[in-house]
């Protein structure tokens, strides 16, 4: 790949504002060898407005804090690279869409965590033997590394066209959701939650989450499909009801 | 009070990294109504960034291990610095705290046995580093986080905390503004614990978020308490050299735990020549010199660091176990590391010096402020081994969330504070928007980062503190008069300018305590004093205090380990 060289003047056209008084403005950056696109957005904050607005914590793709649409995609701006940009012509910085816009390049994404204090908290059978095996938790532990980015909430058509967001938890949830019910030590049943006010069959399976996690979880495959077939199996399978009923098993 | 929103709690923690989280589960827990800041989104903070591991005495893998090793290696890593009986705590407990966080539901890499796994790491006689592959802050924080959230915890997201708020000599709670707004809050307590983490944006090439702006340190100088140990700065060894824009960002030490190798632009493993038995696994003091003092001596890499090369390894392998670093290194930098070599140089990580507090209740010397975690001091002494962060912030948050609820209990009356305090604070918080100057905060950042880097970092010397202790007034006099534009909404401009105020203070007591120190001893090396010191130095910890409205720094005696330690310390195991 080509390397951009230190000094070459980039455009930036940032969102600023708040409401309907939000508008575009364009900066001009002297850009550095291997810069990402908060590298800009924090030179521009330094030198040039200093009230600009932005998240971000790690700038090493740890944290999930700084993500944005470059360019008209949802991406973390710690990750995205000026070389894998047409710098020739004016990048454009705008906040999450999904979630209500406070100022600048922040946005009001309290919902999520109201999401996620509804989910029953990991449940371990009293004196359990914490004994187990990597190949047992290899799967937990793909959903483990999300980072609460939200770019999967961000996209997903439910909650950024229809949006669902008091009757679908969205996909970060369901990763959540997947991590405890596939926990090997975990006795919690979380299917009514799944169906009812977590909505997971209002997924209709377009993958969109899984294109832009950062960390590479297989959101739709891994996670919610599974879950959808966990659900159906335990509330809508008549035999497995009987069986259960019978062995008193989740 | 109709000023201002108001908050009322037994318990407030500021703070809601490993250590703020660890504290607030205790106390609310306990009973006592618990309050937790965060500057950030809940999550966010800076244990989210830690990689390698947890430091804990489980011998799951080395049986022989045990809190006796833990302890001897701590000690002897922090070169006989740090309070013995904080160190003895931590090696007794940390294997609990990890159990405890399994039970929680945190999911560990196992080992064939089902058990949690541990790796090697520098400075650990044994392996001993519970991890989940290089992500294990994100692990830990997440596992609290659910399980403080469900334990309800009141949560303060995006708030920072300007001011401690006091009544007769007692800390009672807060004064501060929703990042979101910039409205002003009150937040009342008990007692409060500062679990705010460390300083490192004070320095230009830092492996550390834009939260670690002293604030802990700063809040509690100025309420009253003792800092101590201040000069003591840990470079990490490995941190990003090229390209400049990821400067700084960390590399975590378990790629030398995985077999990674240091060498120098000859291709020798130059670590030889410094620590031969422990070689790339010695402590960060002594790697991050030798990476010093290779480059300095014209043996450094294209971009002047050294090499870090793990990939005579399996290269399905180091994806597993440190995949993180594979993306950084591909993604940031073009480096495929499962076949050839990183460029790394050390980059300002952590500070081990902070807030004096009794190690069994984490408490100040202020009553009502504890303090644990990255902002609390003597724990790790002259210089942190590493994997002993996370095992420092669950033993002492737990202990400091324990300290505070039976505090709360202890004093259970309504609290006061001063009105005049808060008033005071709001004027000059406000001050800058008034200001019609061409600089801003930023401006005064980036210079002194330069000061700390210049004249504070990794070698030092009488002269250069002595030129980096007399830039502050200046520093002052630029700050205070410092330009703030737009609203108060979610303005990070005008945020910088207290951030600033911290770090200001809190930079001239770094400087002041390295300058005092007159001897080279983990973290801190002069070079116009290069040995270390059995003597006078070893003897004594820095302190800084305010006297008479003044920042004071000196000296008091180290406590003395009792003799059935020192025996541990002094064993030589196999």
């Amino acid at each position: 790949m080509s390397r951009m060289e230190t000094g070459k003047q980039v455009t930036f056209r940032i969102l600023r504002g708040e409401g309907d008084a939000a508008r575009e403005v364009a900066y001009d950056v002297a850009a550095e060898t291997g810069w990402v696109v908060l590298d800009a957005v924090l030179n521009i904050q330094a030198k040039q407005a200093p009230d600009l607005s932005v998240r971000w914590n790690c700038k090493a793709a740890k944290c999930g804090s700084c993500s944005a649409e470059v360019n008209g995609k949802p991406r973390l701006m710690c990750k995205t690279r000026l070389d894998d940009l047409d710098t020739s012509q004016p990048i454009t910085v705008h906040p999450m869409k999904t979630f209500p816009h406070v100022k600048d390049l922040v946005t009001d994404v309290k919902w999520n965590y109201e999401v996620n204090r509804r989910i029953k908290p990991f449940t371990p059978a009293p004196n359990a033997d914490f004994t187990y095996y990597q190949e047992d938790v290899d799967r937990v532990q793909e959903f483990r590394k999300c980072i609460e980015c939200f770019l999967c909430q961000n996209v997903c058509h439910v909650l950024r066209n229809h949006e669902q967001h008091a009757h679908f938890a969205g996909p970060r949830f369901f990763v959540r959701t997947a991590g405890l019910e596939m926990h090997p030590l975990d006795t919690a049943d979380r299917t009514d939650f799944l169906a009812k006010e977590a909505g997971v069959f209002m997924c209709n399976i377009t993958k969109c989450c899984t294109h832009v996690c950062p960390e590479d979880i297989h959101i739709t495959d891994n996670a919610i499909i599974p879950l959808k077939e966990r659900v159906i199996d335990r509330k809508y399978d008549p035999l497995q009801w009987v069986v259960r009923k019978v062995t008193g098993k989740k | 009070m109709a000023d201002y929103q108001t908050h009322e709690y037994d318990v407030l923690v500021i703070g809601a990294g490993g250590a703020g989280l660890r504290a607030a589960i205790e106390s609310s827990a306990m009973g006592a109504k618990t309050g937790l800041i965060c500057k950030s989104l809940l999550g966010k903070a800076h244990t989210v960034m830690a990689e390698g591991g947890m430091a804990a005495a489980l011998a799951n893998v080395d049986t022989a291990d045990g809190w006796q090793t833990h302890f001897r290696d701590t000690v002897l890593g922090g070169k006989y610095m740090g309070n013995w009986r904080m160190q003895q705590l931590h090696a007794q407990e940390a294997p609990e705290r990890a159990l405890e966080l399994e039970k929680w539901g945190a999911v560990f890499d196992r080992t064939p046995q089902g058990k949690i796994n541990q790796r090697a790491f520098g400075g650990h006689t044994y392996k001993r580093l519970a991890h989940v592959g290089d992500r294990t802050g994100l692990e830990m924080i997440r596992t609290l986080q659910d399980r403080g959230v469900h334990q309800g915890i009141d949560v303060l997201m995006e708030c920072t905390v300007v001011e401690l708020l006091t009544d007769g000599g007692r800390v009672t709670g807060a004064f501060g503004y929703w990042r979101e707004t910039g409205k002003f809050v009150v937040l009342k307590a008990k007692a409060v614990v500062m679990a705010t983490g460390g300083i490192g944006k004070m320095f230009s090439v830092t492996s550390n978020s834009w939260e670690y702006t002293a604030d802990g340190h700063a809040l509690a100088l100025r309420a009253g308490a003792e800092l101590i140990d201040m000069e003591f700065v840990q470079f990490h060894p490995t941190g990003m050299v090229w390209p400049p824009g990821v400067r700084g960002i960390l590399v975590t030490e378990a790629v030398r735990g995985e077999g990674g190798l240091l060498k120098n632009s000859k291709g020798e493993r130059f670590m030889e020549r410094y620590d031969p038995k422990r070689m790339e696994l010695s402590t960060r003091d002594q790697v991050a010199k030798a990476i010093y003092t290779e480059v300095k001596e014209g043996r450094g890499a294209e971009h002047g660091g050294v090499w870090l090369d793990i990939s005579h390894r399996d290269g399905e392998y180091i994806k597993k176990k440190l995949p993180s670093m594979y993306h950084q290194f591909k993604d940031l930098a073009d480096v495929d590391i499962t076949k050839g070599p990183m460029e790394v140089g050390p980059t300002m990580h952590y500070v081990m010096g902070g807030i004096r507090v009794v190690p069994e209740t984490a408490m100040s010397t202020v009553p009502g402020l504890f303090a644990c975690g990255e902002c609390s001091g003597g724990m790790h002494g002259a210089n942190r081994l590493g994997g002993n962060s996370l095992s420092d912030l669950l033993v002492f948050g737990k202990r400091a969330g324990e300290g505070a609820a039976n505090f709360a209990k202890e004093n259970p009356g309504a609290v006061g504070f001063d009105m005049a305090q808060v008033k005071r604070a709001e004027e000059e918080l406000l001050k800058p928007f008034a200001s019609r100057a061409t600089h801003t905060p930023y401006d005064v950042h980036f210079q002194l980062q330069d000061v700390m880097q210049g004249w504070v970092g990794i070698m030092r010397t009488g002269d250069d503190l002595k030129q980096a202790v007399a830039s502050f007034p200046s520093l002052w006099e630029k700050l205070l008069s410092s330009r703030v534009e737009g609203s108060r909404m979610f303005n990070p401009g005008w945020h910088m300018a207290w951030d600033m105020r911290n770090m200001l203070q809190i930079g001239e007591v770094v400087a002041r305590a390295a300058l005092q120190r007159e001897e080279s001893r983990g973290a801190h090396t002069r070079l116009d004093f290069p040995k270390t010191d059995s003597g006078h130095w070893e003897s004594v910890n820095s302190k800084a205090a305010i006297v008479d409205g003044r920042i004071h720094v000196g000296t008091m005696p180290k406590p003395v380990m009792p003799a059935e330690l020192k025996a541990i310390v002094d064993t030589n195991p196999a």
